[in-house]
């Protein structure tokens, strides 16, 4: 019973810089890490120490309130250092690959013959599980809770994202076995979305998935877009949510009882010379992968992710956790005299009042630059424009303000995490901060109903 | 440019917390953002930004003003020289001009008291200074009588800034549009001087009107049955009224600036004039007198209709928030406008009125509009599950 969803609110940011696809070998990372921040609300707890030996798969760290929930090496070598930052907060585990790449091993299985708890233990020892999403909040699922559905995005709409079909070509096998294993999860079903264009990829032949077409500008890759559409999520649903690449890692997981957290990336983004994709590992360095490929050294920002959710990175950081793509895009932190009177011809904006408007084809420079200076609410029906939902996304944002949790729930916050109000933010008049303020009024709905 | 750079970043530093001339940290910052975008890049959230903000914005809304304004400098000429006989000896600069004589003053108050007061409460409160007031700096002057005496605009102004809009926290926070707060100041703050028909006029020096002439607006005449109203002359604004009020094609042109950059809210701006035009059809239709029977769409091109259908109603932070709000709001702006206008003579122009009183319930609105959506959002969630 397949759906196609139209959606017309959203906007693609059209930015230069898209990946070719060509794949090339990344060179291998001098080390690898994993970062406790890319995931809200977490608090590690290390399981090994620096100068440490481990196996792909050995536990690095915990999630302190979660303890079955493990976070493993990708790789085998040594614990190099666990970099912290301010108040000793755990930013990074880095670990140094030894070339051995010995496995710790796993139960080689058809998830389809196993049971739910043998799933989910498998999933948990392996270090995947984290890759396992709850919605309302987007933190990590609980492992102690059956979610109502599971749903899976197939495609990534954000600007310059990398193409999945490209990515997953060769990987339908992992990607049904990764289904099979999910599906056993839940009581309910496995959705997976797909882009109109997807009609003949490998996600359109997967089976024991209701799937559903969803066509329009970005958000329509997001998730919870999506959610909103087939599943709304109120107070008593739970809905987890995992992304293609997640797929892969558990069905080669049960493919092949070892954990291969290798992954393709794209690089892109207008200050890289030749953007195209690259096969490198989960939680790679990347100041191998980048060395040469950039126009220039400095000037310039490095993003993991894309250019809306991603995290900013130093050319010695790291591959985040669920990041598919790097973007570098010029930093912009330079004076322009006049430049809100400017007419704009070379202005990229999601508004009517730059002349850029009459190029409706052309890709665009963007940077880092704020563009003006953050200001309160003044401008009204801007947001919606860009999220195809019925919310009403500045009421949701002042409730969140006032900390009015009741209000909080009955605007639908259980549906939105970050990501769904990223293009707000940036199209954004006042410069608000619109990611940092929805994240806020999740973490009091988490402090004040757990 | 370099120069002026280094001018601004040069002396930055002297104003910064602590240093001598900290005071001035409001009107540097001011001066040095509106000549220069910032260097400030995104710390957190989105790494890109639309080139949209707020001074964009709000210059969009000074330049769509601006056809009105140049309309209504020529206006005051044309009146002027209308009341002393002089129409046909008068060059077309000679009528420009002297407009341009009467209305700069005016603008300066404006601005100068305002952002006077702005940049004061800004330093206050340690923020950086909002660009509201650019626009509310020209309203001011164009929906002013050209005779109101510039202490009165100084007091009026000050009084918008202060009470309309600083005391709820700055622009952003206010309830009532600033501008129609300084025109109901006056009108009610200075009855004897605000009304009669010599205030429309600039015709100080002149002891002796042409024959005919009465200084009064369509809408004083109409008020007294006289409703038969020059069409064209009141469609292009040579008709006395408030500075900026009288053109409606001026008006007209400022509207679609607003509209094809987006920035001004057409929902609103059409349902207003939808109000006014089913409320002048309804008192079309019981007319017991002259003004009633006037024509309905001629109320949309005298007094303050379109410029407040166009430039008030839709100011961002005083409208309804929400789309099915807005088309509520403004109707109701329209419907009201024309009634207060005909069915209550004592307030010949209602749009002010109308706007302020909707102004007030917009939130009501909106509470409401937001009701609907959290029922409409439960229902769903209770469907699926």
């Amino acid at each position: 019973m397949s759906k196609h969803f139209k959606l017309k609110r959203g906007f693609d940011i059209r930015l230069k810089g898209a990946a070719e696809a060509v794949l090339e070998d990344a060179p291998a990372p001098k080390s690898v890490a994993l970062k406790p921040t890319d995931f809200s609300g977490l608090t590690p707890k290390l399981s090994v120490k620096a100068e440490a030996q481990v196996k792909a798969g050995d536990a690095l760290f915990f999630d302190k309130y979660n303890p079955e929930i493990l976070f493993t090496s990708p790789v085998s070598g040594t614990v190099q250092a666990v970099n912290r930052g301010e108040r000793r907060k755990i930013l990074e585990i880095v670990v140094e690959p030894d070339g051995k790449n010995e496995h710790r091993e796993f139960t080689k299985a058809d998830p389809s013959k196993l049971s739910r708890e043998e799933v989910r233990d498998q999933l948990l020892k392996s270090g995947l599980w984290p890759f396992l999403k709850q919605r309302p909040y987007g933190i990590i699922a609980k492992p102690s809770v059956v979610p109502n559905n599971i749903v899976i995005s197939a495609f990534d709409s954000a600007p310059l994202a990398a193409d999945f079909d490209f990515l997953f070509s060769k990987e339908k096998s992992a990607l049904q076995s990764g289904i099979d294993a999910v599906k056993k999860l839940t009581d309910g079903k496995v959705y997976l979305g797909l882009s109109p264009k997807q009609s003949a990829g490998v996600f359109a032949s997967l089976k024991n998935v209701e799937t559903n077409t969803f066509e329009g500008p970005h958000p329509a890759g997001n998730v919870g877009i999506q959610i909103s559409k087939i599943c709304p999520i109120g107070k008593s649903t739970t809905i987890w949510t995992l992304s293609p690449q997640a797929l892969v890692f558990i069905g080669r997981l049960f493919e092949t009882g070892k954990l291969d957290l290798s992954k393709t990336i794209a690089l892109t983004g207008s200050e890289v010379k030749a953007p195209k994709y690259y096969k490198t590992i989960h939680g790679a360095l990347l100041t191998d992968l980048l060395k040469g490929k950039t126009k220039n050294e400095v000037n310039q920002r490095i993003i993991s992710g894309n250019v809306l959710t991603g995290t900013k990175v130093d050319t010695d950081g790291y591959l985040g956790y669920f990041d598919q793509q790097i973007t570098i895009i010029p930093e912009g932190d330079e004076y322009e005299f006049m430049g809100w009177a400017a007419p704009g011809i070379d202005k990229f904006s999601a508004s009517k009042a730059f002349f850029s408007k009459l190029l409706p084809k052309k890709e665009y420079v963007l940077n880092a630059n704020l563009h003006g200076g953050e200001r309160a609410f003044v401008l009204s029906g801007q947001y919606e424009k860009f999220l195809p939902m019925d919310i009403l996304p500045v009421h949701l944002l002042k409730s969140i303000l006032v900390n009015d949790i009741d209000k909080m729930e009955q605007l639908g916050i259980y549906e939105l995490v970050e990501e769904d109000l990223a293009l707000c933010e940036y199209a954004c008049t006042s410069k608000i901060k619109v990611q940092e303020i929805l994240r806020e009024g999740i973490n009091s709905m988490i402090k004040e109903l757990g | 440019m370099k120069a002026l750079r280094n001018f601004f970043e040069k002396t930055k530093p002297h104003v910064q917390k602590g240093a001598k001339y900290h005071w001035l940290h409001s009107t540097h910052d001011a001066f040095f953002t509106l000549a220069f975008v910032q260097k400030h890049t995104s710390k957190s959230g989105t790494h890109v930004h639309d080139y949209i903000d707020l001074k964009r914005t709000m210059g969009i809304v000074v330049l769509a003003l601006v056809p009105a304004l140049l309309m209504g400098m020529y206006n005051i000429g044309y009146q002027h020289f209308g009341a002393l006989g002089q129409l046909e000896t008068a060059a077309f600069f000679d009528l420009f001009l002297f407009g341009l004589w009467k209305v700069l003053p005016v603008i300066i108050v404006s601005y100068g008291v305002g952002l006077g007061i702005e940049f004061i409460f800004a330093q206050f409160r340690g923020h950086e200074v909002n660009e509201g007031f650019l626009v509310s700096g020209m309203l001011i002057p164009l929906i002013m009588p050209i005779n109101t005496p510039l202490w009165m605009i100084g007091i009026a102004t000050a009084f918008a800034v202060i009470f309309g809009k600083e005391v709820f926290g700055g622009t952003g926070m206010n309830i009532w549009n600033p501008a129609l707060v300084a025109r109901a100041f006056v009108f009610f703050a200075y009855p004897a001087q605000m009304s009669g028909d010599s205030v429309w006029i600039s015709a100080s020096g002149v002891e002796k009107m042409a024959d005919g002439f009465t200084g009064a607006t369509p809408m004083a005449e109409a008020v007294l049955g006289n409703t038969d109203l020059n069409v064209w002359n009141a469609f292009i604004g040579l008709i006395p009224g408030s500075i900026g009020e009288t053109s409606t094609l001026a008006i007209l042109i400022g509207a679609a600036i607003l509209i094809i950059t987006g920035i001004g809210n057409w929902k609103i701006m059409l349902s207003t004039v939808l109000g006014g035009l089913f409320m002048g059809i309804l008192l079309n239709i019981f007319a017991v007198n002259a003004y009633m029977a006037m024509p309905f769409w001629e109320h949309l091109i005298i007094g303050g209709f379109a410029f407040g259908a166009v430039f008030m109603a839709t100011d961002p932070v005083t409208a309804a928030q929400t789309d099915r709000g807005k088309w509520i709001y403004g109707f109701l702006i329209g419907v009201l406008a024309i009634l207060i206008r005909v069915v209550n003579p004592a307030y010949p122009e209602g749009m002010m009125l109308a706007i302020l009183l909707m102004n007030t319930f917009a939130p009501l609105i909106d509470h409401y509009v937001v009701q609907g959506n959290i029922k409409r959002r439960l229902k769903r969630v209770q469907q699926s599950a």
